[in-house]
């Protein structure tokens, strides 16, 4: 459900946020429909929001949780590795550029999608190249 | 939790007659999925599955990092994390120019590479703040590109683009732009090519808090414009956005940069999550959450460890006179000076040598020379290790990666809390470029303006070199240095590099 939901032409473009095995599952003799119909009204009256807006705001806020902990985590020294890789990483927004340089329907939308590959694959490819190499760095010591 | 609320049924009204007291019938819910299985096609759960393990990839890339032996192996979880995310976004959309994509691709690749195989290790400061600028700068023009061809991105509704994800789009373009300037400016000031101090406009802080509040009234006014109307004030919200992380940055000194690099790195972790947001991408959301959190704590861990707020280092100004402070105004006390040979007769003495390494290292190149003398110092059975401050250098880190590259034994690197307890035992305290973050001011003068940064015991081993250009300059935060007048402190007046190399030619 959630991942059928992820997608990002069936989710916003059609404005239909319910999947097939929703409706398939008899309403009469499921007490978790009730339950979860109830739910989703307040979240309705309560935020003003659908569901899947509540469903990947949990996932960036329980993410915000993993970072957090992951980040301190990590060793003092490998702080400078830590911000090239995370600086490659975020180069996940390549992501929308590809979508956007994908579509020729409106040229400028995909010329901006282009520019933005380029600036993202610099940043992809050499993020976690200069990572690797400081890594390579530190390896060599394990031997010595 | 994310399951159940996501297995919870949902029906969003499409129909006019359709209310939250006046639901769809299972009917006609039905009739409407079928409808969208025949526009769209089969929705395939396995892409958003996909772009879900990739984001568990880019998660276990950072949990490699935890130590040396398993942050290459996390490196590489980087890099299938992201070939996930491209190749499967490649596959699931119907592609109209994939040479040019590729070409794109191939471009930036090569460029990036090349960059990475150069640079020197003493400019990684700038290079982030580059690599930053350039993940501000895609995340405006994905928001850009989304807000002209809302239907690729899956955003049109009967009405245009919906107003949440008209905000979620602002905010990712704001806060790119924000990344992109800022970055710029940091890139400009790190690398020498603008100076380090700070420019302190008249009302600065008025100006920028009202360049943030229109900025936050213009994506209001956008996300409830109607279609026709929301052109211009897009346009104004991205050159504002520009604008303030221009302003932010200008004003902050040279010294706060690892602040302010870790800041922006935080910045362009929440620009790609909201632009996930846009997209209901789970990849992009959870990079987002986790780049954001790291340079937070980054942040945090910067200015704990110079003992100021986050909102004083943003608020900026501070080390205005560092270059200015020629010390003027200083009294003249009497110090001692001596020779590389001097230094040489009493490394080789020692039992126990700790070396205290600053900017000034990096700034002199002096990594290599300081390693071929820790080993011939090592080599005479002397005890050497090297101590370093969180804020030493330009970035977080930045002192253990050159140490790193000149082939420094990383278990012989310590941070500051693990070894402080050890200057009481040590011969000789070997400070090579380093200044405030030994100044014992920071302990006993309540009105030095580094007062409360927990600093080097230095002053308790038995012997002090310290290695400097000239008694003529002092450190960032432009306050006279105690150590330097101790009965035991040596001053080795000299470039570093320079010294080191004479030192180690002596012991010989």
């Amino acid at each position: 459900m959630l991942v059928a939901r992820q997608d990002a032409g069936f989710r916003k473009g059609t404005g239909v946020s319910c999947g097939k095995d929703y409706w398939m599952t008899d309403p009469q003799t499921n007490p978790l429909d009730t339950a979860t119909k109830l739910c989703d009204r307040l979240s309705r009256a309560v935020l003003g929001a659908d569901l899947d807006f509540i469903a990947i705001l949990s996932i960036f806020v329980l993410a915000c949780f993993v970072g957090y902990y992951v980040v301190w985590s990590v060793t003092p020294a490998l702080h400078t590795p830590l911000m090239a890789v995370t600086n490659a990483i975020s180069s996940v927004i390549i992501v929308g550029a590809l979508i956007a340089a994908a579509a020729a329907d409106v040229p400028g939308a995909k010329w901006l999608g282009l520019l933005g590959i380029v600036l993202a694959s610099v940043n992809i490819f050499g993020g976690f190249a200069v990572t690797a190499r400081m890594l390579a760095m530190y390896k060599k010591k394990e031997k010595r | 939790m994310i399951f159940l609320l996501a297995s919870a049924p949902v029906a969003e009204c499409i129909r006019d007659d359709c209310s939250p007291t006046n639901p769809m019938t299972y009917d006609q819910m039905a009739m409407q999925t079928a409808e969208v299985a025949t526009s769209h096609g089969p929705v395939n759960p396995w892409v958003a599955l996909a772009y879900l393990v990739s984001g568990v990839f880019f998660i276990l890339a950072l949990r490699g990092l935890s130590s040396p032996a398993t942050s290459r192996t996390g490196n590489r979880f980087g890099m299938i994390g992201m070939a996930v995310a491209v190749v499967t976004t490649l596959v699931t959309h119907d592609i109209a120019n994939l040479i040019e994509i590729l070409i794109a691709i191939a471009v930036g690749g090569v460029i990036g590479l090349v960059i990475a195989r150069r640079i020197a290790m003493t400019a990684m400061p700038e290079l982030v703040a580059a690599f930053h600028s350039l993940v501000g700068l895609a995340a405006v023009l994905v928001g850009w590109a989304a807000y002209l061809n809302p239907g690729a991105f899956g955003l049109l509704t009967e009405t245009g683009i919906g107003a949440v994800s008209k905000i979620e789009m602002g905010l990712g373009i704001a806060i790119g732009a924000i990344t992109f300037s800022g970055s710029v400016i940091a890139f400009l000031k790190l690398s020498g090519r603008m100076s380090g101090s700070p420019i302190l406009l008249p009302a600065r802080h008025v100006i920028n808090l009202g360049t943030l509040a229109a900025i936050i009234v213009l994506t209001a006014l956008f996300a409830m414009a109607g279609p026709s109307e929301t052109m211009p004030l897009i346009i104004a919200m991205t050159v504002l956005a520009f604008v303030i992380g221009f302003l932010l940055i200008i004003p902050i000194g040279g010294a706060d940069m690892p602040v302010v690099v870790s800041m922006l790195n935080s910045y362009s972790g929440w620009a790609a999550a909201a632009m996930g947001f846009t997209l209901g991408n789970t990849a992009m959301i959870i990079t987002g959450a986790l780049v954001g959190s790291s340079g937070a704590i980054l942040s945090y861990i910067m200015c704990r460890a110079m003992n100021r707020s986050f909102i004083s280092v943003i608020a900026g100004g501070f080390g205005a006179d560092a270059s200015a402070g020629g010390g003027e105004a200083r009294e003249q006390r009497p110090y001692k000076t001596g020779s590389a040979a001097d230094a040489a007769f009493m490394l080789e003495q020692a039992e126990k040598v700790i070396i205290i390494p600053g900017y000034g290292m990096a700034v002199a190149q002096a990594q290599h020379a300081l390693r071929e003398m820790t080993d011939v110092l090592e080599e005479k059975g002397v005890d050497v290790k090297f101590a370093i401050h969180p804020v030493a250098g330009r970035m977080p880190g930045h002192m253990n990666v050159l140490l790193a590259e000149a082939s420094v034994d990383y278990d012989k690197v310590f941070e500051l809390e693990d070894i402080n307890s050890e200057f009481a035992q040590a011969d000789v305290a070997f400070i090579i470029g380093a200044n405030d973050v030994v100044n014992p001011a920071a302990k006993t003068d309540k009105s030095s303006p580094i007062y409360g940064m927990p600093v080097f015991d230095v002053d308790k081993a038995k012997q002090v070199f310290f290695i400097k250009r000239s008694m003529g300059g002092v450190g960032y935060a432009g306050v006279d240095n105690d150590v330097f007048y101790m009965d035991q402190t040596m001053m080795l007046l000299s470039d570093a590099k320079k010294m080191v190399e004479e030192i180690v030619k002596a012991m010989d």
